[in-house]
């Protein structure tokens, strides 16, 4: 049975495409190098349009009214600026009531698009440009650790990390934050208030990647203007062990937090990439393999959620678990020593 | 000369879900179909595998080892078909798929107590999720309402309103708002829109939508007149680009496509197509009901007197979506359901925590406990839901409970995972809380939307199959709707086996009895209620009916509907466990 893997590497080669989400201008070229922060691509895109129903207000046939419009596709209209005016004893005129471009203008009928909001795609890692994506964006190759997690609230930064965990069940608290973590990375805990976020936010840091949050914290760390990524899940859970050595061992570095929602189709998911200098390209992880004895894995599900093991034997056929199922399973040693039969489903490859 | 003795040909039917998939082969034994076995393996939808093939494969060639007969090449791992000589290969496929992200769905109608319920109740028959409404009665300018419609990002619009050469001019402005806010969409990302009005407009439709939309599908009026609502016709055509959409969506179906010659439908699609098929052949006098509990929804198809009522409910799915149970209900209506003591808390995050983790399944004697409990509540929510759009003639004999019905059909994972036949028994009679006297049947295999899918190529293979005992029969259940406490007692049953010997119970009321009965073997069940109790015969009425065995016997469940549970926890739970332990444990 194949076998999903999470990747929690001290160095790997990862290639991360950056996006988008309407049509626009890619600022970067191939094998040009970039900096988190640079804008690799801008894009302006309006929030709302307006349709001026000219044969309607005129009360016209279409193309009648057609003859009357006086703005063409493309066309960047200022407010109150004429777009189809009704000559003969009385005049009557059409203005753009908001400055904005007409989309389309034709059939007795102007759209216009307003509101223009300028999107700037910043390259939220360093590395190097190996693919321009025709107005969408690019694709950034760089080296480094790379630790996924399993959810994140949209945002994307970079900046210092500094730990402040000392075990894996750490709380992170308010009292634990003070002003010389501005503008860092913190690598936290578990987070069960919204005091925590908020003083976070006060500072404000540039990244809180954390252990787990409590499911009713989920609204407010939307409301976060900085990216907040949980590693285990909801609930007091403690981190993971594979992710809590490689990412203490990683104080004071350099990292990029990308708490991107988790999609389950695309694979994008939330996760922190810390760039390593290599002198040999290191290869890119694989997404998935089959379940093999030897393997380091990380139990998904009760009793032993979040602890890390390795297989000793993979049963053929299926087994009958305490709930009462019968499923395929692994027997696996956890890091306490103890051995434990697990499905095969609640398992992921740690690599 | 049956369609089976001419074609007799093997067919392998595959089914995607959400965590699984299926592979199942039915072939024809002394003259008949029959389920012969089925294997299973992950499903390979999601990342990081992102192609079906892979699962497909994975479960054909488990389906392979347990029947011992070659389906895939060894070279190129490619289907064989037709069957060789050497007797390797399948003549037949169709399949069936439930995985992808649930249809973001706009519907637009014109009036909201008309067009646009019928267009959401075709919405709802598949894995939908409506995102926006937009009806005469919606005072947004056409360019607000425009920009509501690209905001929302929808897979699909469906388009319903005016009777056949009724109103016409209403519908061209929703039209317009429609095909502006496709044309705005990127070219990849624009949705699919099925027609279902008036039906003079068809030709505008074309001309405004059929260059902007992902597809456009124009069908039969969902409404031809204000009395009349036929969903049949575009409710096919909705499974059709249901399935375009998702081929647009996952890799892999393409292949899926050509190995069936095209009969990739919908999962819920084809089970609805089985109830409907068998709520005519068996001419049903009450109503048949299927449910399933699965990853990607909780579906609910009914058929009465041939007429089909399907309600697909991703937000009731226990996969992805099981977090976003709590928008429709409280923790607390959960935790009724639960024997164990834990708090409402932990129960939350379980609920969070496990949505993270669609495919995996419950390891401990307690998670399972937990995942039965929210798979009752989310049953129970989908068939309240869906009654609500049963036909007029299927009506309670009390406000609050399930009209009569003539059989239930239960699967899904949550359903047919219990560890026993009894539990699985138990949730779906806590889930429905059904009425009157009926069998119950366990579909252990998911074979109703298989059998659906199939019947496109052999219409003899359903049926032969349903009959060779492929379902589980759990048994034969009485409900007993009584005014009592708890205690009193208000049946006395009486079993008569063929060979005259008896077993008797007196049925106390918040109670479950069970008489034996095994499977196959048929008796005659005498009841008396008292204190004007309805054991099924009407209120207070004595009566003998014959009824069938199951793997349970006949359950009395004198629990009272609806179903009364103690408000204190403690004596709740006791119940509860003394319950499961009546079934089987």
């Amino acid at each position: 049975m194949l076998a999903p893997i999470l990747h929690v590497l001290p160095l790997t080669t990862i290639v991360r495409e950056r996006l988008l989400p309407v049509l626009g201008k890619v600022n970067a070229r191939v094998n040009q190098r970039v900096n988190p922060t640079d804008i690799v691509a801008e894009a302006n895109f309006a929030r709302e349009h307006v349709l001026l129903d000219v044969a309607r207000t005129f009360g016209v046939s279409a193309i009648t009214a057609d003859k009357m419009i006086r703005v063409k596709e493309g066309d960047r209209l200022t407010e109150g600026a004429l777009v189809a005016e009704k000559s003969g004893l009385f005049r009557r005129s059409i203005k753009a009531p908001r400055a904005g471009r007409v989309m389309v203008a034709g059939s007795g009928q102007v759209l216009m698009e307003v509101g223009d909001t300028r999107v700037e795609l910043r390259a939220g890692l360093p590395g190097m440009v190996t693919q321009v994506i025709a107005e969408r964006g690019v694709v950034i190759r760089t080296s480094g650790a790379l630790v996924q997690g399993v959810w994140g609230n949209g945002r994307i930064d970079n900046g210092l990390m500094v730990s402040l965990l000392e075990k894996p069940d750490d709380v992170l608290t308010a009292d634990r934050l003070d002003v010389s973590l501005r503008g860092s990375v913190i690598l936290g805990g578990h987070v069960r208030d919204a005091e925590t976020l908020r003083v976070a936010a006060e500072l404000p840091i540039r990244g809180l990647v954390i252990s787990s949050l409590l499911s009713a914290l989920i609204i407010p760390a939307y409301q976060m203007r900085y990216p907040i990524l949980v590693l285990d899940g909801f609930g007091a859970l403690p981190m993971n062990s594979a992710a809590f050595k490689l990412l203490t061992t990683s104080n004071k570095r350099e990292a990029t937090v990308n708490a991107e929602h988790f999609d389950r189709y695309s694979g994008n998911r939330p996760e922190v990439i810390i760039p390593l200098p290599v002198s040999t390209e290191p290869e890119e992880p694989n997404g998935y393999e089959a379940f093999a004895v030897g393997q380091t894995v990380r139990m998904r599900r009760p009793p032993n959620a979040g602890m890390i093991g390795s297989i000793s034997n993979v049963h053929t056929g299926l087994s009958s678990l305490p709930s009462g199922l019968r499923a395929r399973a692994a027997d696996v040693r956890l890091e306490n020593g103890e051995n434990v039969l697990v499905p095969l489903v609640n398992l992921e490859v740690v690599g | 000369m049956p369609a089976s003795l001419v074609q007799n040909e093997s067919i392998l039917a595959i089914d995607i879900g959400a965590t699984v998939t299926r592979a199942v082969m039915f072939d024809v034994v002394e003259g008949q179909y029959r389920f012969i076995a089925s294997g299973q393996a992950p499903s390979t939808a999601e990342a990081p595998f992102r192609d079906i093939g892979i699962g497909v494969r994975e479960a054909i060639l488990n389906l392979q080892n347990i029947i011992g007969t070659t389906l895939l090449g060894s070279q190129d791992n490619n289907l064989i078909a037709p069957s060789q000589p050497d007797g390797s290969g399948v003549d037949a496929v169709v399949a069936t798929l439930s995985a992808g992200p649930t249809v973001k769905t706009v519907v637009v109608g014109l009036l909201s107590d008309v067009s646009v319920q019928s267009a959401r109740r075709l919405a709802e028959s598949t894995y939908s999720r409506v995102v926006e409404t937009l009806d005469l009665s919606d005072h947004r300018r056409p360019d607000q309402q425009m920009d509501s419609i690209v905001r929302s990002r929808p897979d699909l619009v469906v388009l319903a309103g005016g009777t056949d050469g009724g109103a016409s001019r209403s519908i061209q402005r929703m039209l317009e708002a429609v095909g502006l806010a496709c044309y705005l969409m990127p070219l990849e990302k624009r949705p699919m829109v099925l027609y279902a009005g008036n039906q003079k407009l068809a030709n505008d439709v074309q001309e405004m939508l059929g260059g902007h939309a992902g597809k456009l599908q124009i069908s039969y009026n969902i409404r031809p007149s204000l009395e009349v609502e036929d969903l049949a016709p575009a409710s096919h055509e909705l499974a059709s680009l249901v399935m375009k959409l998702r081929q647009r969506q996952i890799k892999g179906i393409d292949e899926l496509t050509l190995w069936s010659a095209g009969i990739v439908l919908p999962t819920a699609y084809a089970r609805g197509r089985m109830i409907r098929f068998l709520s005519k052949l068996y001419e049903s006098t009450r109503g048949l009901l299927s449910v399933n509990v699965g990853a990607s929804a909780t579906s609910v198809a009914a058929g009465f007197a041939g007429e089909l009522t399907l309600g697909v409910y991703p937000q009731f799915g226990l996969g992805e979506n099981l977090a976003g149970i709590l928008q429709y209900t409280e923790v607390e209506d959960i935790m009724r359901w639960l024997q164990l003591d834990i708090s409402p808390n932990t129960l939350r995050e379980y609920l969070f925590q496990k949505s993270l983790y669609p495919s995996a399944i419950p390891a401990t004697l307690d998670e399972q406990a937990i995942t039965q409990a929210i798979a009752r509540q989310a049953l129970y929510l989908s068939v309240r839901t869906a009654q609500k759009d049963f036909p007029a003639n299927a009506h309670a004999t009390r406000t609050g409970l399930m009209p009569p019905l003539d059989l239930i059909i239960g699967g899904g994972g949550a359903v047919s995972d219990g560890t026993s036949l009894g539990q699985s028994l138990l949730l779906l009679l806590d889930g429905i809380q059904p009425v009157g006297i009926l069998p119950v049947l366990l579909d252990q295999n998911n074979l109703l939307p298989l059998l659906g899918a199939a019947s496109s190529r052999n219409h003899y293979l359903p049926i032969q199959v349903i009959e060779s005992g492929a379902f589980i029969g759990l048994g034969t259940v009485v409900s007993v709707i009584a005014s009592a406490n708890y205690g009193d007692q208000v049946l006395r049953a009486r079993l008569t086996y063929a060979d005259g010997t008896e077993a008797r119970a007196e049925v106390k009321f918040g109670g479950l009895e069970i008489l034996p009965l095994p499977t196959g073997e048929s008796a005659r069940l005498s009841l008396q209620p008292l204190r004007r109790a309805d054991a099924g015969l009407g209120p207070g009425k004595n009566g003998s009916v014959t009824v069938t065995g199951g793997a349970l016997g006949v359950v009395i469940d004198a629990r009272g509907r609806p179903l009364q549970l103690p408000s204190d926890p403690v004596r709740r739970r006791e119940l509860i466990k003394k319950w499961h332990y009546t079934v089987g444990g």
